[in-house]
């Protein structure tokens, strides 16, 4: 079978400007920066212009990606995995053809579709039909093949009786099937997505998937990026390996799952604030690590026994409304569970001014063996977030031989708790 | 380039594939208007009458101040309301165009980080839509026309070539401040400046036939006062005296913002996604 994506070389560089306080650049800026060179220029004539970035203004290269060289041939369901900043989303915007690369070419043959989001031009004040045309159009379908696929779009999204309803009166569910569904109608023949089943309830996340495997069974090509290895398991017959902005191996997928698994291995259990590195304003961790009840730190613990969360943070200033959240997630990279400092009380609460200590107990008999990785997040729930910890604090759990043993297959699920049978 | 391949992606690259993708997503662009033109009187009570009541407003304000009170001479036979509409029409177009494309790639960021498309796409869609507002504002002055029983000649017919420089004006001006809005935020405080001097200093509520011969030529510079002589020739027909040195200049300027706008546009489309 021939190529229908040919990758050579391909780089792109960002460069960072340290200095910058604000995120735009405002012309006041860019009018000294000038000034200064100008002025550097008559101090020094006979240096050469060609500073280096790095001397000029606190500016810093840095390559998102380097050197990446794949085929990907017709009809392979290729998924593209590694961690945060590996560049993975990068390589889709590039061949998507949102940036361009700093170097390299891609060659792409077929009608390339690319959902790097789902609902992307949906505009609240439109209905949902209104909005279907709309997103439809900016995913490059024709008029005609809208109108063709209308029914369907309509029926796969469950929200026909709403379809005349402006879509900022939807519920997110709905907002997110009747995206999904235009989405899920587009024929290219070459459909690379970005994480977006990461949206929407499991049923509905199962839906799509299945109309996705439809997809990959026509003999589409189908780039994939996700953190969600069961998702990627079930839909790619290919892997290809990023890290740091390289590839850095490609084959079967299983293969590579299992890889890509047990390197992330290594677990860590304390993580502590790197004081060279500013606080984000508002409220900030300072230290967060996972200990025995006995104050011991661990990364690994056992099935049947419950440990500790504990969490620091400094706040600069009174902040109503705040939460801190923590995400469990599994190797596959599915979130377990999430539980807050407000589980307990049902409403949200005010962080006072200065330094806060937050306990969590993690029951024993709840998660099953394997490693899992935790998302901290300070927040105002829908409104702001302070400070989020990003797998920086991992923990194992091990079987030690207890209950498991008694049934061969262990505890099949994705929690297994103990629970109260009776019986008579 | 290999033959088998559809699409080659480059540094640099794929300026000739340009023209041919805008031409792919034509249906976009008119989506895009679509959009814009439902939205823009959504949640309104009166809707779509806004686009005339604004320019009445003005006209009303105008005819006032400078018709009666201040007196200003009129143009040829022409009632002075119809000669201020006949400036007012065309100078809507260009500030509207002007403020909602200079606005539209960042309110369009998310789409821009998101799918590809040719982005000249959303602000010339921007300037669809003020055209659309100008065509229903255009019943009021017909309207006041028929109101003082005034009767246009045969150069009526010349206005859409008018109305074409309008638009090229509108839309060179669009470009070049959408470009420079992605990466240089303050163009949203600059805009409005232009859109409200710019008012006063263009020929909208006196005739351009008021300013000094010897600084005709330097009026002109401005190329509004082109666009909106030909309109007032077009409309108010022979009783206008055309002055021509002033309207090629502004010919010549108002095609040089407009390939200049695309050239810049151009340039800097390919950094909107990582800027914006």
């Amino acid at each position: 079978m021939s190529s229908v994506i040919k990758v050579e070389n391909l780089g792109k560089r960002y460069i960072l400007n340290h200095r910058e306080k604000s995120r735009f650049p405002t012309l006041r800026d860019e009018i000294v920066q000038k000034a200064q060179g100008v002025g550097r220029r008559l101090l020094h004539p006979l240096r050469t212009s060609s500073v280096p970035l790095e001397g000029a203004a606190g500016m810093e290269e840095f390559w998102a990606l380097k050197d990446v060289s794949f085929e990907v041939k017709q009809g392979d369901r290729v998924g593209i995995i590694g961690r945060n900043g590996a560049g993975k989303s990068t390589l889709l915007k590039i061949l998507s053809r949102i940036t361009e690369p700093t170097t390299g070419r891609v060659s792409i043959k077929g009608r390339v579709a690319s959902l790097l989001e789902v609902g992307t031009g949906f505009h609240p004040e439109l209905t949902g039909r209104e909005n279907i045309y709309l997103n439809g159009a900016i995913l490059g379908m024709g008029k005609f093949e809208i109108r063709r696929k209308f029914d369907e779009i309509v029926d796969f999204s469950e929200v026909e009786k709403f379809l005349d309803t402006p879509v900022k009166r939807y519920s997110s569910g709905m907002y997110v099937r009747l995206a999904f569904a235009v989405a899920a109608h587009l024929e290219p023949e070459i459909l690379i997505i970005d994480e977006v089943l990461a949206v929407g309830d499991a049923q509905f996340q199962q839906k799509c998937l299945g109309k996705m495997e439809e997809v990959g069974k026509a003999d589409r090509t189908v780039l994939f990026v996700s953190h969600n290895m069961a998702a990627i398991r079930a839909l790619c017959t290919r892997v290809a390996l990023f890290e740091k902005g390289q590839v850095i191996g490609q084959g079967d997928a299983e293969h590579f799952i299992r890889d890509y698994l047990a390197g992330a291995d290594s677990t860590t259990a304390l993580w502590t604030r790197d004081n060279s590195i500013s606080r984000p304003d508002g409220i900030c961790f300072t230290a967060a690590r996972i200990e025995t009840l006995d104050g011991d730190l661990c990364s690994s613990v056992s099935l049947t026994s419950s440990f500790r969360l504990i969490i620091k943070t400094c706040s600069t200033s009174d902040v109503i409304g705040a939460q801190i959240a923590v995400r469990v997630t599994n190797q596959e990279g599915v979130p377990v569970f999430t539980t807050t400092n407000c589980d307990q009380y049902g409403s949200l609460q005010t962080m006072r001014k200065g330094e806060h200590t937050f306990i969590v107990i993690m029951p024993g008999n709840l998660l099953t063996p394997g490693r899992y990785s935790l998302i901290i997040a300070a927040i105002i729930p829908g409104v702001k977030r302070f400070d989020v910890l990003e797998d920086n604090l991992s923990f194992c759990v091990e079987d030690y031989g207890a209950h498991t043993a008694l049934m061969k297959d262990g505890r099949l699920g994705v929690v297994s708790p103990l629970l109260k049978w009776e019986w008579d | 380039m290999e033959p088998e391949f559809d699409l080659i992606i480059e540094p640099g690259g794929g300026i000739g594939s340009y023209w041919r993708d805008l031409w792919r997503y034509r249906e976009l662009f008119f989506f895009m208007a679509w959009r814009d033109i439902l939205v823009r009187y959504k949640q309104t009570v009166i809707g779509v009458a806004w686009s005339v009541i604004r320019p009445l407003m003005i006209l009303v304000v105008f005819t006032v101040i400078f018709g009666k009170i201040a007196r200003f001479p009129v143009e040829g036979n022409a009632p002075y309301p119809v000669m201020v509409l006949a400036a007012l029409l065309p100078w809507q177009l260009f500030s509207n165009s002007l403020s909602e494309s200079s606005n539209s790639l960042i309110l369009n960021a998310n789409m821009i980080s998101k799918v590809y498309f040719p982005r000249l796409i959303i602000p010339a869609s921007a300037v669809i839509v003020s055209l659309v507002d100008f065509l229903i504002s255009f019943s009021l002055l017909v309207g006041v026309m028929l109101w003082y029983r005034f009767v246009p000649g045969w150069h009526i017919l010349t206005l859409p070539l008018f109305l074409l420089l309008a638009l090229i004006t509108a839309l060179g001006g669009g470009l070049w401040m959408s470009a420079l809005n992605v990466k240089y935020r303050d163009f949203r405080y600059i805009i409005p400046f232009i859109v409200q001097f710019g008012l006063y200093i263009s020929p909208v509520g006196f005739s351009s036939g008021v300013v000094p011969d010897q600084w005709r030529l330097l009026y002109s510079i401005n190329p509004m006062v082109g666009v909106i002589d030909g309109f007032r020739w077009a409309i108010l027909g022979g009783g206008v005296v055309f002055y021509w040195p002033g309207f090629f200049l502004s010919l010549a300027l108002c095609l040089t913002l407009f390939l200049s706008g695309l050239a810049f546009f151009r340039r800097s489309e390919q950094q909107f996604a990582d800027v914006i």
